[in-house]
């Protein structure tokens, strides 16, 4: 009996295991491939090789796509040569050692000198530069501005190419009293009800280079406060602090794009960034509102480099947003909570822009305050009675924020939006560091093998 | 690897189909070999023919060589606490996966009292921290020689030993690491570390006790000198400490060594320098301040090489703010990118419940599953736990993305009959499906109960809400 399973089934086996990104692969005809019985036929096998390598820039390695593929004929009862047959039984025992014979070697005197020729990459593209907030001199009022983007090469790989600038970090404040973890509160609880004053703390205190305010009040299931209203509040924060900002709504994907549309109005001439356009709401009223009034918008989506691609393009193509006023949010997901996704989402993101894919060369922008989520960061102790006690919350809770933060600027990131003033202030150093702006370093670095204590 | 496709590997193999490796085909064995679930010393014929054909056998090692790891393998320890690094074949997760976790060893030393040297292997051999079903745990012993006795120090590694943890042995003084190697050369452990000083007697020691060795230098031309000269005169097991500097212009040197060795090692195919990075973040207690900033800083190192191709570690700090996220970060960045973790979908009876217990309902996504079950399990919650298959997503994820739907949770309850186990109609559900609250109850006819956020809150949310109260 010949079975025959065509492309078609084969890609949305695919689609069914979520291997969707499938752009640029062209799907000529109906490509056909017939299996005969179980016998291995090397001639068979031939086209499906080429059909795989077809794939090769949207799976992983090859031979991800023979495992589904030995699941799919599995499902459909159709065999292939590579599929084990019901009986098979797994032998257990080790494999016999091939053991070479012993030589007497001559113990060298002298090293054998080798040159260690360090690998250097060089990519194609560039990540675009994006100034947040505009002096007077361009015709704002904030004392300085921000400048995201400008890498050539990974992050901090600055013996490949040197990095403009180093990650930012915004500190978030909102409109009313959120829901915040007690060691993330502690540091704002006398400036939780005065936004201003809280816009003042991060900047004078706590050394963050903006600010972020969310105007989380709008949400009709909380205050319901109209639009016009709620940018009061973003205007007594423009007076109370010189740093650019960003304004972001509640979440709500009705009310957001008129919220961030009069806050794009009342902060005319400052270059805020709007936070943020997604594809479930109507990212177009945003997008112009950026356009309109000289602001950048925030595009964000769940963690889908495809779905990053699909919205940039709307924010490029359908709106004609200035390549120079776009940042991504691609998603942060927590430390042991799907940092896992997030790191390599924005991973690949960064790689496909260097390389060359002008739908997704901007900076990125990553909300690190998530990290608090994990309840590693937060809970008094682990749930789990077999656990070796968790240890003070104090000391867990701010790591949680930088080791998330830190592992996402090796992926890329730019803008870090985060909360705890340690996490911040570290995060700081971290990346002055790894940007080459901390001289010295410790006098004997193998100091530790001998130290008594 | 250097074969792309398991066509490549078919065609050094017997071709006869007969099965010996537990793959029905030769063709099947091939693609495992190629995504390394299988080795090919695991085909018995060929290994066998290689033993009397001397054609087979050269075909045989050309496959070996075909097939072996970019990055060479190196185990440390012996049995079933022995540790692999090494291994890796590519520079970034997604473009395959990365393969042996970076081993994390914590130091003790040898002019410790006795009582807190004790205490601190306790600490390292029970540390245990649950994560999506399974205890995450610690890898070994860095044992230093501080006293510079060779006799003291041999007895400590051999109390050390006892543990039946890898160790790595800590000194550049050839006497103390003779004097310890001969009491457990056996156990396999990592010499650490030939220098441009010390590296002919290390060498002689690494080729005599036939254990694997470190080789320390920041100059990367004399790292990958005495890397050739090792391997030259017949040392295998070679690990390359490009030496972490904790602070500054130091600690970004460290990071561009570390990456320029793995990524000549893999990118430019240099060979000289494919093997596993040492990293050693307890540096970070070289720099001034308080105890809770060396040990933050000491997680930071460990976590920008966690990400960044360190293999093996030596740790300062057990305290759990440095322990947690590094562990974490290491499963985070080790996972397979390829394979969605789920379980099985179902009903799981939760310690012994009877049918006036609550039934939950979760999905099949491994973390959410092993994170809830285990709330239940270890806060003595009775109850039935129901499995729904959101194709391994986690809650919010799929009621976002329609996974979690109500007809779905309808058939689950048929299929699994939970009618029948209980005397009542109530479900919970969680506090992050609550937009599912009215769907499930026209689709069930059951009573739901919207339960909190996290389930480490089930308990508590038992106390009140549970037995419901019409
Ligand atoms: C990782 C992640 C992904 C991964 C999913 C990986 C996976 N295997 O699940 C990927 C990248 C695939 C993904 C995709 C999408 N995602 Co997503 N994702 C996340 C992220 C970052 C973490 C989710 C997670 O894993 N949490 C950890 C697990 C353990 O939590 P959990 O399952 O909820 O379980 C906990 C509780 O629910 C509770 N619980 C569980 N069971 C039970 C049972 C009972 C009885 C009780 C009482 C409690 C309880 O306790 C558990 C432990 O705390 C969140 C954002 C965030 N930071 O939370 C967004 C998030 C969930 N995603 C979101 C969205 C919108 C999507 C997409 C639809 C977007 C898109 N690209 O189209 C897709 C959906 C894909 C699909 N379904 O087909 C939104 C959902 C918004 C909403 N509320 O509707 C979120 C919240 C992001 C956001 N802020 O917008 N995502
Ligand atoms: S043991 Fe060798 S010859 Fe036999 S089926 Fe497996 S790969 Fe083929």
């Amino acid at each position: 009996m010949t079975k025959k399973f065509t492309l078609e089934e084969f890609l949305d086996l695919l689609k069914k295991y979520n291997v969707e990104e499938i752009e640029g692969v062209k799907i000529e005809g109906d490509l056909e491939i017939e299996f005969e019985g179980s016998a291995i036929d090397l001639s068979a096998i031939a086209p499906l090789y080429s059909m795989l390598s077809e794939f090769s820039n949207f799976l992983y390695h090859a031979n991800m796509a023979l495992g589904y593929l030995q699941r799919l004929s599995a499902a459909l009862g159709i065999p292939t040569p590579f599929v084990a047959q019901p009986g098979a039984v797994p032998s257990a025992a080790p494999a016999p050692e091939v053991a070479p014979p012993v030589e007497e070697v001559k113990l060298p005197q002298e090293l054998v000198k080798a040159k260690f020729e360090p690998y250097k990459e060089e990519y194609p593209g560039k990540i675009e530069e994006v100034v947040l907030g505009a002096t007077k001199a361009d015709g704002g009022s904030r004392e300085y501005t921000v400048t995201l983007g400008g890498e050539k090469s990974l992050a901090f790989y600055t013996f490949d190419a040197p990095q403009p600038h180093l990650p930012a970090i915004a500190i978030d404040v909102f409109d009313r009293k959120p829901m915040l973890a007690k060691a993330v509160r502690t540091h704002y609880e006398d400036v939780l009800d005065n936004p201003a004053e809280w816009a003042k703390k991060c900047v004078k205190k706590y050394g963050a280079d903006l600010v972020t305010l969310h105007l989380i009040s709008t949400d009709p299931l909380l205050d319901d406060t109209p639009a016009s209203e709620a940018v009061k509040v973003l205007e007594d924060v423009l007076q109370a602090v010189k740093c650019p900002i960003i304004v972001g709504g509640s979440g709500n994907k009705e009310k957001d794009p008129e919220v961030l549309e009069k806050a794009a109005e009342v902060a005319e001439g400052e270059r805020i960034m709007l936070a943020s356009a997604t594809l479930d709401m109507d990212w177009e009223r945003i997008a112009n509102a950026a356009k309109k009034y000289g602001h950048v918008v925030l595009s964000w989506t769940q963690m889908d480099i495809n779905n990053q691609k699909t919205l940039n393009r709307y924010l490029l193509k359908r709106v004609e947003v200035p390549r120079n006023s776009i940042v991504m949010d691609p998603t942060t997901a927590a430390l042991g909570y799907g940092l896992d996704y997030a790191f390599t989402n924005m991973e690949r993101i960064r790689i496909s822009g260097l390389k060359g894919d002008t739908d997704l060369n901007f900076p990125i922008s990553s909300g690190t305050t998530n990290a608090w989520g994990a309840r590693e960061a937060w809970m008094i102790d682990s749930p789990i009675e077999e656990d070796t006690p968790w240890g003070p919350r104090e000391l867990r809770g701010p790591i949680w924020e930088i080791i998330t933060g830190l592992t996402l600027s090796l992926a890329g990131v730019d803008l870090f939006m985060m909360m705890h003033p340690v996490a911040v202030a570290v995060l700081k150093e971290v990346f002055n560091t790894l940007g080459g702006k901390v001289s010295g370093g410790v006098a004997d670095p193998g100091e530790w093998m001998f130290m008594e204590v | 690897m250097k074969v792309k496709s398991p066509l490549e590997v078919y065609n050094y193999l017997p071709r006869t189909n007969c099965g010996e490796c537990g793959y029905d085909t030769c063709m099947s064995f091939a693609a495992h070999v190629l995504d390394r679930s299988a080795s090919v010393l695991d085909c018995k014929p060929l290994v066998e023919d290689a033993k009397k054909d001397p054609k087979v056998k050269k075909k045989l090692d050309e496959l070996l060589e075909l097939t072996a790891p970019e990055i060479a393998e190196v185990v440390i320890g012996v049995g079933d606490s022995a540790v692999k690094i090494g291994g890796e074949e590519v520079l970034h997760r997604h473009e395959l996966t990365f393969f042996n976790p970076t081993a994390f060893f914590y130091d003790v030393w040898d002019t410790m009292e006795d009582k807190d040297l004790e205490e601190r292997c306790e600490r390292v051999v029970s540390y245990k921290k649950f994560y999506v079903g399974n205890f995450l745990t610690l890898d070994g012993f860095a044992i230093r020689c501080t006293s510079n006795d060779p006799k003291r120090y041999r007895e400590v590694v051999k109390k050390v030993a006892s543990y039946g943890k890898p160790m790595i042995l800590v000194t550049l003084d050839p006497e103390c690491m003779k004097a310890a190697l001969e009491e457990v050369a056996d156990q396999r452990p990592l010499m650490y570390a030939a220098t441009e000083g010390n590296w002919k007697e290390f060498l002689k020691l690494a080729l005599d006790y036939n254990v694997p060795v470190t080789l320390r230098a920041k100059d990367l031309d004399l790292l990958k000198s005495m890397a050739v000269t090792f391997k030259q005169a017949g040392v295998k097991d070679i690990v390359l400490d490009p030496v972490t500097e904790p602070l500054g212009e130091g600690l970004k040197g460290t990071f561009e060594r570390v990456i320029q060795l793995r990524r000549t090692a893999i990118a430019a195919q240099d060979k000289d320098v494919a093997y596993p990075i040492m990293v050693t973040p307890i540096a970070a207690w070289l720099i001034d301040g308080d105890e809770v900033s060396k040990s933050y800083w000491e997680a930071v190192i460990a976590s920008m090489f966690i990400v960044k191709y360190g293999d093996i570690m030596i740790f300062r700090s057990l305290d759990q703010h440095v322990v947690m996220p590094t562990i974490t970060l290491r499963f985070n960045i080790y996972t397979d990118p390829r394979t969605p973790v789920q379980v099985e979908p179902g009903v799981r009876a939760i310690n012994d419940p009877g049918p006036d217990d609550p039934v939950f309902i979760t999905t099949n996504f491994a973390l959410t599953y092993y994170t809830v079950e285990s709330d239940l399990t270890s806060g003595g919650i009775k109850g039935w736990l129901l499995v729904l298959n959101t194709e391994g997503l986690g809650v919010e994820v799929s009621v976002a993305g329609g996974q979690f739907t109500a007809s779905k949770v309808k058939e689950l309850m048929e299929e699994t009959k939970i009618e029948e186990k209980v005397n009542h109609k109530y479900l919970v559900i969680p506090g992050l499906a609550a937009r599912l609250q009215g769907a499930i109850e026209d689709e069930t006819g059951w009573k739901v109960l919207v339960g909190p956020m996290d389930s480490g809150r089930i308990k508590g949310w038992l106390e009140k809400n549970w037995p419901p109260k019409e």
